[in-house]
């Protein structure tokens, strides 16, 4: 017990073990959902509560190594937890906490997977993302990748009598195993012919540059292509819609960070220095993967496919971020490049927490209404008013409003890109700051896209006659959302605290931290020397005060009398819920700003139609450019090679007895 | 934090509330005398205020507690807002929770909750406008904030207050940047606040209308307070031209003294913006809607432009 209390590192150990055996656990009673349910999520949020603290331990202790002498012969198992593994192994502990919690009152009875075997599934990947954070060789990193790979297909293909659903998986998984060989490619080049394929030998390996930023690139396609980056996004708003709603969550919030995680290991910390065009390429590519993702997002109907989209814009901020500090890295302004990293990670942490309070609110909509489309919701507010404040809070932090969460990394990201033009190059130096304006852009667009998303499942008339018969989500939902919902507060108001701790990452990776130049633990100044500061907790009390002020003053000068009647609608009198803005109404102006981006398809009825109808489809380009000419191209290559299937033993017995020849020539 | 910091900050929070309503009666006046019409008094506004807080609300049945939070809302951000411009005086000590960047959050907390508020009683007027209303701000967001870039760059600070000082006391008096930015910032000004030609503030045809749909619901003290939160936002954006542009005049030094001259100043200025405002507005014609993100995109552009400026000559 002392081991366990002396380093962060065997108290993560225990609680990964403590998930996998909870998970187990449900094997006991497969059937049984009450048991699941009520006993073992329950227990499992406890896991993550405590995982959350001990990163947060993690974070201000020195790195630790551990060998575990499992797996293979001659081939153990390094483990090591750094300051940037805890801080997304709290990451990992604080959101599934609340998305266990919130599972626990979620999951029912009649969706395919039997429940005990959905907890063990689910135990599993939780298990295995924490292992991704805590390998320290490529083996043990590669086991815990395809374990978490492996596990979360079979959540996300929870109810598979669906055939949609099969297909959304097997395109996951599809994607998943194409990053997984770049990866893997990825730390064979990285060893550096030293073949010792742990961490600590390939930080000690000199790669040349040609061969570093070759990993490099393997890296950004591997890690890009389980993050969501354009263009291999395109799981994202497949697999998101076709998985219950706490495993989206998981999937959004965390699995996405953990592929956010290996890239920054491999970046800032595997390969040494960095070279200043790496970031010139990510740069791009994640601005670019924002702005499709936030503007695909705005005209979704379907409101988990359009929280996936708004994920693809926020994993592409993050890249945008990470190239920026690689920018600033490579040519030695490491104060910006800590600052611009530290953006990163908090905008990281925080999508964390916003994207699985969202996924989380779809689920207690989907649960109350069965329905996902926005078109048949509205006027949930009454009806679930629980559910419908905690998901504002949600989406006025990942609009990016102050004094939430969501503001303070875009904010701390902006501040970094204001410096841009100091980078000593020619050009870099000039397109740097225009970066600037399509990440506001993107930011802007989030608004837009959550006034679209609450509006129009919350607010307004219900669309549907059986809204009404809608009920408000259970206790252990309530729970699991509060939780997010206060992290989302917390991670808001308290910036100086969590730019402190994230210091210990730069740190860590020989970069400075972000002196705090003695300024009040409420008031965040990243930069001592450039005078901006930022302090939300003071921010929040005056327009609270403000606000309570003009209540107090117009209640007692003038009366607070209030009279209910039928909305006035400029005298209209005929109002139904048919009138309202639609999904698609609302997407419209994006639409027609946008039109190039979109793939579009309209059905427009004629004069003379005696059913008129009228029907869009908006589709994704890169799938009818990119995918569509490589599923036939991949398609003609194996007819091509089918030809040697002739369906003959007579020949297969030819094809091993050649084998058989051609090898023995070799090896005499 | 001493005594007379605190009075000039409350002083300019006072002024703001109470000038903001009268800047938007002389804009009225001056279009009246441009259109040759006589108009209604400059305080009219106030009258308008006051009327509605006197009278009894009527709430639409299905309105939700976020239809009546938005109001409050809506106002404290924009009082807050006021707080941290430097209208009078650049010794604010509350400026420093806020910066510009997040003057513009504040911003679009406040439009955020207008447009949810728009939608939640869910009339064809109220979503239309809450559209529209997001949509012209998203796109007028970039480009007040590469405005705000370009003054961060030349002054060294995204602090308003000390942009405002900085740019005051250059030796250089005319940044051929600024010159770009002024004018985006102008059109954003234009967008941002209902006017001609992207929004007319006086019409009640319904297909033309952005603000005023989102605020056909109200009534009463929640129509005032959104009223007022309004005209506040017009004075708010005003005073952060100035603080940019023009930021000569205000006051620099310590002490509630040195309020005094800065206030005639401040006054000179909105008495001549709000002039030219009107001529602007005069002179142009309403745009189709969707013609508005084509002026948008051309505020956005003259701003990249003015920042490429800066980045290319130093200036």
């Amino acid at each position: 017990m002392t081991a366990l209390t002396d380093s962060p590192l065997n108290a993560c150990l225990a609680l990964l073990g403590a998930w996998l055996v909870i998970g187990l656990a449900g094997l006991v009673r497969p059937g049984s959902l009450k048991f699941a349910g009520r006993t073992l999520f329950p227990l499992g949020a406890l896991c993550g509560m405590g995982l959350a603290g001990v990163g947060l331990w993690g974070i201000v202790s020195p790195p630790e190594q551990v060998v575990l002498v499992v797996g293979l012969p001659d081939l153990p198992a390094h483990l090591r937890l750094d300051a940037l593994s805890s801080v997304f192994m709290a990451v990992l502990g604080a959101a599934s906490a609340g998305i266990s919690l919130f599972g626990a009152g979620y999951f029912r009875r009649g969706q395919g997977t039997p429940p005990g075997l959905l907890c063990l599934e689910y135990h599993v990947f939780l298990a295995a993302m924490g292992l991704v954070l805590l390998a320290d060789d490529a083996y043990a990193f590669m086991v815990a990748w395809e374990t978490m790979a492996l596990s979360s297909y079979f959540l996300v293909t929870a109810q598979h009598r669906i055939p949609e659903i099969r297909s959304a998986g097997f395109l996951y998984l599809l994607i998943a195993h194409v990053g997984a060989i770049s990866i893997l490619l990825c730390f064979g080049v990285l060893q550096g012919g030293s073949w010792q394929f742990t961490f600590d030998a390939m930080r000690a390996a000199h790669l040349d540059p040609v061969w570093a930023s070759v990993a490099f690139l393997l890296a950004l396609f591997g890690f890009g292509a389980k993050a969501g980056l354009l263009p291999l996004h395109v799981w994202l708003p497949e697999a998101h819609p076709a998985a219950p709603s706490p495993v989206s969550a998981l999937m959004s919030g965390v699995m996405l960070k953990t592929a956010v995680y290996g890239m920054l290991r491999v970046t800032f910390d595997l390969l040494g220095e960095p070279a200043s065009w790496w970031g010139m390429v990510m740069l791009p590519i994640g601005l670019l993967t924002a702005l499709y993702g936030v503007v695909f997002a705005a005209v979704q109907t379907d409101m988990k496919r359009l929280l996936a989209y708004s994920s693809i814009e926020n994993i592409g901020i993050i890249f945008a971020g990470m190239g920026l500090a690689v920018v600033f890295v490579a040519n030695d302004m490491a104060v910006l490049g800590a600052l611009a990293l530290i953006a990163v990670l908090y905008h990281s942490v925080n999508h964390a927490f916003m994207k699985s309070l969202l996924f989380l609110g779809t689920g207690s909509v989907l649960h109350a209404t069965g329905e996902r489309n926005l078109g048949r919701l509205g006027g949930l507010i009454h009806r679930m008013p629980w559910v419908a404040w905690l998901t504002l809070v949600g989406a006025l932090a990942i609009a990016g409003l102050p004094p939430l969460n969501g503001f303070v990394s875009e904010w701390l990201l902006l501040q970094a890109f204001l410096f841009a033009h100091e980078v000593p190059r020619l050009f870099v130096n000039m397109l740097l700051p225009l970066g600037a304006a399509l990440l506001v852009l993107a930011a802007a667009m989030a608004a837009y896209v959550m006034v679209k998303f609450f509006g129009i499942i919350f607010l307004g008339q219900p669309r549907e006659a059986a809204l009404a018969r809608a009920h408000d989500a259970g206790l252990f939902e309530r729970l699991g959302l509060v939780w997010l919902a206060a992290g989302c507060f917390a991670l808001g108001l308290l910036p100086a605290q969590v730019v402190a701790g994230l210091g210990n990452v730069t740190r860590q990776l020989g970069l400075p931290t972000l002196a705090d130049a003695g300024a009040a633990w409420w008031m965040l100044v990243p930069l001592a020397d450039r005078e901006a500061s930022y302090a939300p907790t003071v921010f929040l009390v005056a327009v609270a005060a403000v606000v309570l002020l003009a209540v107090v003053l117009v209640s007692v000068l003038y009366h607070r009398r209030v009279r209910r009647g039928p909305p006035w609608d400029c005298g209209f009198v005929n109002l139904d819920a048919r009138m309202q803005d639609t999904a698609e109404g609302f997407g419209q102006p994006i639409r027609h700003i946008f039109q190039p981006f979109f793939a579009m398809t309209r059905e427009v009825p004629s004069p003379f139609d005696r059913a008129p109808r009228y029907a869009v489809k908006v589709g994704d380009r890169i799938w009818q450019a990119f995918y569509a000419p490589l599923g036939g191209i991949v398609q003609r290559i194996a007819d091509r090679v089918a030809w040697i299937q002739q369906g003959r033993i007579a020949v297969y017995l030819l094809y091993s007895f050649v084998t058989l020849m051609v090898l023995l020539a070799l090896v005499l | 934090m001493n005594l007379a910091n605190t009075l000039t900050q409350v002083l300019e929070m006072a002024v703001a509330l109470a000038a903001a309503p009268l800047f938007v009666g002389w804009v009225n006046q001056c279009r009246a005398w441009l259109q040759n019409r006589s108009a209604p008094s400059m305080l009219q506004p106030y009258r308008g205020i006051y009327k509605l807080f006197h009278k009894d609300a009527v709430i639409a049945e299905n309105a939700s507690s976020l239809f009546r939070i938005a109001p409050y809302v809506v106002f404290g951000t924009m009082v807050v807002a006021a707080a941290v411009i430097p209208s009078m005086s650049t010794r604010l000590p509350f400026s420093r929770a806020a910066d510009a960047i997040a003057l513009v959050g504040l911003f679009a907390t406040a439009r955020v909750f207008m447009s949810l508020a728009a939608m939640d009683v869910g009339t064809a007027f109220g979503s239309l406008g809450a559209r529209r209303e997001m949509m012209i701000g998203f796109l007028a967001e970039p480009a007040l904030l590469m405005v705000i870039f370009v003054a961060s760059l030349i002054a060294g600070s995204t602090a308003l207050p000390v942009i405002s000082e900085r740019l005051a006391t250059q030796a250089l008096g005319l940044y051929p940047s600024l010159a770009f930015t002024g004018v985006a910032f102008t059109m954003v000004l234009l967008a941002e606040n209902a006017r001609i030609p992207v929004d007319n503030p006086a019409t009640h045809l319904e297909l033309t209308m952005i603000h005023e749909a989102m605020l056909l619901e109200y009534s009463a003290r929640h129509l005032a307070l959104m009223e007022w939160a309004s005209a506040l936002k017009l004075f708010n954006y005003a005073c952060i031209g100035f603080a940019v542009f023009v930021p000569w005049g205000a006051a620099m030094g310590e002490g509630v003294g040195s309020l005094f001259p800065a206030i005639p100043i401040l006054a000179l200025k909105l008495l001549i913006f709000g002039a030219g405002l009107a001529v602007v507005e005069t002179l142009s014609a309403k745009l189709r809607v969707f013609r508005a993100p084509e002026f948008l995109a051309t505020a956005f552009m003259l701003a990249v432009l003015g920042l490429l400026v800066h980045l290319l000559l130093g200036a």
